[in-house]
């Protein structure tokens, strides 16, 4: 059964619509990359699958025993935390806020579940440093040990990769592939690095004006919404 | 020196001493716990919004010779955050307008309800009072120590419990919504809250420097600490050195109390900001 079913999802803010007919399927293990321009509504559609907006039309199920709270999620990066004062301890134990922190034993699990996470993502040794004063790198893998204590099934991520440099954006990947792999986290990666696309994902959604596009990978490279087919810019 | 501390000493013996000290403490200490999310949340100016409604509703109060005013200004103000909080999460730019005039609006009718109807015979007093804080944190009753005493020690209580929660949405409100967290049911607890500890304040330093118990303390614990933990713990320990400070301080010099706990807070602000820049260089 299907982890998640998206069927003719229409997005859009105060009636106005960005993309419509969006249908796809996720099922567990996948690694699906979510592709396509500036304000194809890439981020809208991953804000509607974390229920913080609603669809203007169609529906998206749940299945194969997977409930809302099941989602983690990385965000686009904002401007909003900077100057935050947090470490990143709490950051990431921040993830763990869905779950119930009442009582000894299960503030000692989470503190446990984060440093486990953050052992994972290799940020240990940054456990008592500001966030704030992170480089680009490590301020996101704080933030996806954050979203993998939150849960360990399906990950949204939104351009992880921005602002990396290109150790760091390879170093991230792998680190997502051995989640995927190694652990059976369901993965959805909106990205414009199509290099990655082609490396690691297995399904691929095209974001676009003309239908949204949904394929495996191998059906994508030949696509016409393929952009580095026939000379097109990439 | 030696005069200062002996003067205090005789202080020490009356009740109503103890009980500005108590109550002054009690209520910096909420307003800089809570303040330390308005800070960050960036809503510092509710708080001001709100303390000029506080105004005006104390203002109708007093002249409709009220006998329990609180009943009146805390049902006003509570609603009043409510609606600022929806206005602010709806409509990103008319936001800080809206806020701008719901507290001019309610400090011009505050004055004129009182000019107009008040049977006092010296208003501009009254107003200066209420404004920038009257002598009535020395006159408190023990009925006045205990709503104070109750309501603080619940405030800080539910700040407590719920700390964690308080932090993911305070530092991420969609990550928080997102692994389930009721962030409106939040921010309306936030609001309600801001409301509460507003119309305590007033009696300690008035509706216009209300705002500087909120601010104050966080922002000078942002200075020098880099954790949220500690910025909590940081603006808690600073908010009560200062208010007790500023109000035995009051008492000594003969000052008004309200401007001397505040004046102390900036003194605090100053000093904190230059440490920080020292720190960091
Ligand atoms: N809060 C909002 N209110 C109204 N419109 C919005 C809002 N956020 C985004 N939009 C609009 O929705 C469209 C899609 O935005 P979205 O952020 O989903 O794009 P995106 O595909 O993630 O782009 P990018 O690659 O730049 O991140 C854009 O045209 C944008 O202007
Ligand atoms: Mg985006």
């Amino acid at each position: 059964m299907s982890q998640m079913i998206c069927r003719e999802v229409s997005l859009g803010y105060d009636g106005a619509t960005v993309a419509s007919h969006v249908s796809f399927t996720v099922e567990k293990g996948d690694y699906l990359c979510i592709v396509g321009e500036n304000g194809s509504g890439k981020s809208t559609l991953m804000k509607t699958l974390l229920r913080l907006r609603q669809p203007l039309e169609g529906e998206i199920v749940l299945g194969d025993g997977i409930r809302q709270s099941d989602i983690g999620y990385l965000p686009q990066q904002s401007e909003t935390q900077k100057d935050f004062p947090a470490s990143v301890m709490e950051v990431v134990l921040s993830g763990c806020v869905g779950r119930s922190d009442f009582g000894f034993f299960a503030k000692r699990k989470n503190r446990i579940t984060a440093h486990d996470n953050m052992a994972r993502l290799g940020i240990c040794s940054l456990a008592s440093r500001s966030y704030s004063e992170l480089s680009g790198g490590q301020q996101q893998r704080t933030l996806l040990a954050r979203a993998l204590c939150a849960t360990e099934k399906i990950l949204l991520l939104d351009e992880p990769v921005a602002g990396l440099d290109p150790h760091a954006t390879e170093e991230l990947y792998e680190t997502i592939a051995r989640l995927n792999r190694e652990s059976g986290v369901t993965i959805l990666m909106i990205t414009h690095d199509l290099g990655a696309v082609m490396r690691y994902a297995n399904r691929v959604l095209h974001m676009s004006a003309t239908p949204t596009f949904y394929s495996s990978v191998e059906e994508y490279r030949t696509s016409m919404a393929f952009p580095l087919r026939e000379g097109g810019v990439s | 020196m030696k005069e200062f501390f002996l003067s205090l000493q005789d202080y020490f013996s009356y009740d109503f001493v103890w009980y500005a000290l108590i109550v002054g403490v009690l209520v910096a200490l909420c307003a800089a716990l809570f303040g330390v999310i308005l800070v960050l949340k960036r809503f510092s100016f509710i708080g001001d919004g709100l303390s000029h409604v506080a105004f005006g509703a104390l203002a109708i109060a007093a002249v409709m010779n009220l006998t329990n005013q609180m009943l009146l200004v805390l049902p006003v103000t509570v609603l009043a955050a409510v609606l600022l909080l929806k206005t602010g999460q709806h409509t990103k730019l008319k936001g800080d307008a809206a806020i701008a005039v719901l507290s001019v609006g309610a400090l011009a009718l505050g004055y004129l309800v009182m000019d107009l109807f008040s049977a006092s015979a010296n208003v501009a007093g009254d107003v200066c009072g209420s404004l920038f804080g009257s002598f009535s944190i020395l006159t408190l009753s023990r009925a006045d120590l205990w709503v104070c005493v109750i309501l603080s020690v619940l405030v800080i209580a539910l700040f407590t419990l719920f700390y964690h929660r308080i932090f993911a949405v305070t530092f991420d409100e969609d990550f928080a919504r997102a692994v389930g967290v009721r962030a409106s049911v939040y921010n309306l607890f936030l609001a309600i809250i801001t409301a509460v500890i507003i119309v305590l304040a007033m009696k300690l330093v008035g509706s216009l420097l209300i705002s500087a118990l909120i601010v104050f303390p966080a922002l000078s614990a942002m200075r020098v600490c880099r954790s949220f933990k500690r910025v909590v713990i940081c603006s808690a320990i600073l908010a009560t050195a200062c208010s007790a400070f500023g109000i035995l301080l009051s008492l000594v010099v003969s000052t008004p109390v309200g401007p001397t706990v505040v004046a102390v807070e900036l003194a605090t602000f100053l000093i904190f900001s230059l440490t920080g820049k020292l720190l960091r260089r």
